[in-house]
């Protein structure tokens, strides 16, 4: 059934520089055991999709990989997360700068009360990416130029972004990831929100982020993993199941696990 | 249920429904007619309930309204004036030192001349009239004006002047229909003939009434003129306590709530922080007033009837509900902000300050204008630190004024209430609606800055 999918997407083989190299992550929550012992390298400059039932713990590995778990008061994480070389979990590392390089995307479309423009330029502005109002609308074009979403709000940047839709919500909240200029996009089911058509506008856009940023989307829809990931990797309650590229795990899954959930029969 | 397969077992009993196929929509069974009954019953129990606080709080304002709105007037009469240069300039050199000696005293003889004789020129009898009904006819405030006119401008020694002068509560009562010709009779403080006397003068179109701005603006006066009584003093105590209130309790319980319900460690201390900070909020007012007896009083030696420690203790009173109301309204504030502004790496305090707080300011605004309100309406602290004292000069400006005797509104009220001129019955009811108004103000005003400070998302 995945075959379709794949037809459409020129296939990409060509091995990249690694990114994340993450070694032996747990992660409990409080007594709950979310992730166990994964292993995972994440290439440069390549979509790399986590699939799996609900609770198998991708999102929880997604949100190791910015410490956004830090918000949490029960979750603790161990191993080693290496970002570029660098332990993202040391005691030197501030998550703050940590999460400039490596940016976020919500299930749920979520951009500030305030003004699209706002919206984008908050990022830069904290990080004083920008040093005169001049540079910052040079920042906002670029970014909202990056999601595909500068020609249909050019002309009304100071209307609220709340007052968008729900696709241009999202990709609003991509530009507002984008413009602080990161080296890893991570997506937590970003089209769970959205309709079809403003579904396949954000695949799309992630296809071109691909160029730029190394991508990791959590998704729910197999499809849509087949449709824009290179490397897939297939979780299940809280293992690391099977890892690799996208065509591999979807046509020829070496785990049973994974091809019973790819066929639909667990999940 | 009305597909129900055929082939199952069809539900026995009084409510089971027998033929389901020769039920029509068009009529509603048993259940739903209960079912519809029983929501009718429980709108008229909504709409009964806000009958009765409608009445409760229209029968509150009519009383008051009623009682206290003469407050506002009062009562002058203006007959001609003859200053004797005799009395109050017995030198006759129109020296202001020499006249200044010339006590507050003597200018009575010149209202009770002057009101004598104009009774004689114009021949009005009053049956059983005697010097003392004419005397008391005159408020004592009435003599002070006098004599601070004729001080202030020394060219009217000896001319006759026709300006209002304050009359006593009874003949303002009189006028205004509050004491009647029985209630005169039975009086230790007035007499029928004055009351005819009043109503005589009233009859000619001698007597008047004038907002009184004295009531709003003036000193608390003693038992034997209610008709000089004014709220200036509480009014100004209860501002500079709301000043000390609003500076000390906004920043330290936003301060609080912010750490609490943003920064804070979920354990044993935090939470026990948290229910001492609900049982504040349940502590009655009194004991927050022996607190700042002892603590402010006793042990740091601050002044009594002073709006400092008046606002201290208002300000511990005040925290409780400003923190409990400001955690609220950030924890109404939605979880996605707070991720959105830290996934795009803003710090926790950018997140807070940046996005979080200025989404629960309506709440925190309308929770503290709330809090001040009730502040404001406090009284039984407030007596336990003095503040029930007689006050009859105005508290200089802050911050020297912070520590300067004052009273405050609803002490004020509670004061005029415990006197036993009834004259000061009325003056405690407009003192009610005074306050009535200043909540009534920062009600509106804590509308105004949520509808300001709202924003949907």
């Amino acid at each position: 059934m995945n075959d379709m999918y794949l037809a459409e997407r020129a296939v990409d083989t060509q091995a990249r520089p690694i990114k994340f190299k993450c070694s032996d992550v747990q992660v409990w929550y409080g007594d709950k055991h979310a992730i166990k012992d994964v292993s995972v390298d994440l290439e440069d400059k390549t979509v790399t999709a986590f699939i799996g039932p609900s609770g198998c713990g991708k999102s929880t590995f997604l949100r190791c990989l910015n410490r956004m778990n830090d918000t949490i008061p029960v979750a603790k994480v161990t191993g080693r997360m290496l970002l570029d070389g660098d332990d993202i979990y040391d005691r030197r590392v501030d998550p703050v700068q940590l999460r400039a390089r490596v940016g976020m995307v919500f299930q749920k479309p979520n951009p500030f009360p305030k003004s699209i423009y706002d919206n984008v330029a908050y990022g830069p502005k904290i990080h004083g990416l920008a040093r005169n109002k001049a540079e910052l609308d040079v920042v906002v074009e670029k970014a909202l130029r990056g999601a595909a979403l500068w020609d249909e709000v050019k002309d009304r940047l100071q209307e609220t972004g709340t007052g968008l839709s729900g696709g241009q919500q999202q990709r609003l909240c991509i530009a507002r990831a984008v413009a602080t200029a990161p080296e890893v996009l991570l997506m937590d089911e970003p089209c769970s929100a959205l309709d079809p058509i403003a579904t396949a506008q954000v695949e799309e856009l992630i296809d071109e982020l691909r160029e730029t940023f190394s991508v990791v989307i959590v998704t729910h829809s197999m499809q849509q993993a087949a449709r824009v990931s290179q490397k897939t990797a297939f979780f299940h309650l809280g293992n690391l199941v099977e890892y690799g590229s996208t065509d591999d795990i979807f046509t020829r899954p070496q785990d049973p696990r994974t091809e019973s959930y790819i066929s639909g029969r667990i999940g | 249920m009305t597909d129900v397969p055929s082939n199952l077992p069809r539900p026995v009993g009084p409510g089971a429904p027998s033929a389901p196929q020769a039920r029509s929509l068009l009529i509603a069974d048993a259940r739903t007619r209960r079912r519809n009954a029983a929501e009718k019953r429980f709108r008229l129990y909504g709409i009964l309930a806000i009958a009765v606080a409608m009445l409760a709080l229209v029968f509150l304002l009519f009383t008051i309204l009623r009682d206290g709105s003469s407050a506002f007037v009062q009562t002058y009469a203006k007959i001609p004036m003859t200053i004797e240069a005799s009395i109050v300039d017995p030198q006759g050199n129109r020296d202001p030192a020499q006249m200044a000696k010339v006590l507050t005293t003597s200018y009575g003889k010149i209202l009770q001349d002057s009101l004598a004789r104009y009774l004689d020129d114009n021949d009005i009898v009053v049956e059983g009239l005697g010097d003392k009904d004419i005397q008391g006819f005159f408020s004592a405030q009435g003599r002070a004006d006098m004599r601070q006119a004729v001080l202030a401008d020394p060219s009217l020694v000896g001319q006759v002047v026709e300006v209002p002068v304050l009359t006593t509560s009874r003949v303002d009562g009189m006028f205004k229909g509050r004491v009647s010709r029985e209630s005169a009779a039975v009086d230790a403080r007035t007499s029928v003939a004055q009351y005819d006397l009043a109503m005589a003068l009233a009859e000619r179109g001698d007597l008047q009434t004038r907002f009184n701005w004295d009531f709003v603006t003036g000193t608390d006066s003693s038992d034997t003129r209610p008709e000089s009584a004014g709220l200036g003093v509480a009014i100004i105590g209860s501002f500079y306590m709301m000043l000390i209130v609003l500076v000390l309790a906004l920043p330290i319980g936003v301060a609080t709530s912010i750490y609490l319900e943003e920064f804070a460690p979920r354990n044993r201390l935090t939470d026990l922080i948290e229910v001492n900070i609900s049982n504040l909020a349940a502590v009655p007012s009194i004991v927050f007033g022996i607190l700042g007896l002892a603590a402010f009083i006793n042990v740091m030696g601050l002044p009594r009837s002073a709006p400092i420690v008046g606002g201290l203790v208002l300000t511990l009173m005040t925290l409780p509900t400003i923190i409990i109301s400001t955690r609220a309204a950030l924890r109404a504030v939605p979880p996605s902000i707070r991720d959105a502004a830290l996934g795009v790496g803003a710090s926790r305090m950018q997140t807070v300050f940046h996005h979080v707080l200025p989404l629960a300011m309506p709440g925190i605004l309308t929770g503290t204008i709330i809090g001040l309100a009730q502040a404001l309406g406090e009284t039984a602290p407030l007596m336990l630190i003095g503040m029930v004292a007689f006050v009859t000069t105005y508290p200089s400006a802050p911050p020297q004024g912070f520590f300067d005797p004052a009273s405050a509104l609803p002490v004020q009220v509670f004061n005029w209430t415990q006197r036993a001129d009834p004259a000061f019955f009325e003056r405690a009811s407009g003192a009610i609606i005074v306050l009535l108004a200043f909540m009534l103000a920062m009600n509106l005003l804590a509308i105004y800055l949520r509808r300001r400070f709202e924003r949907r998302w």
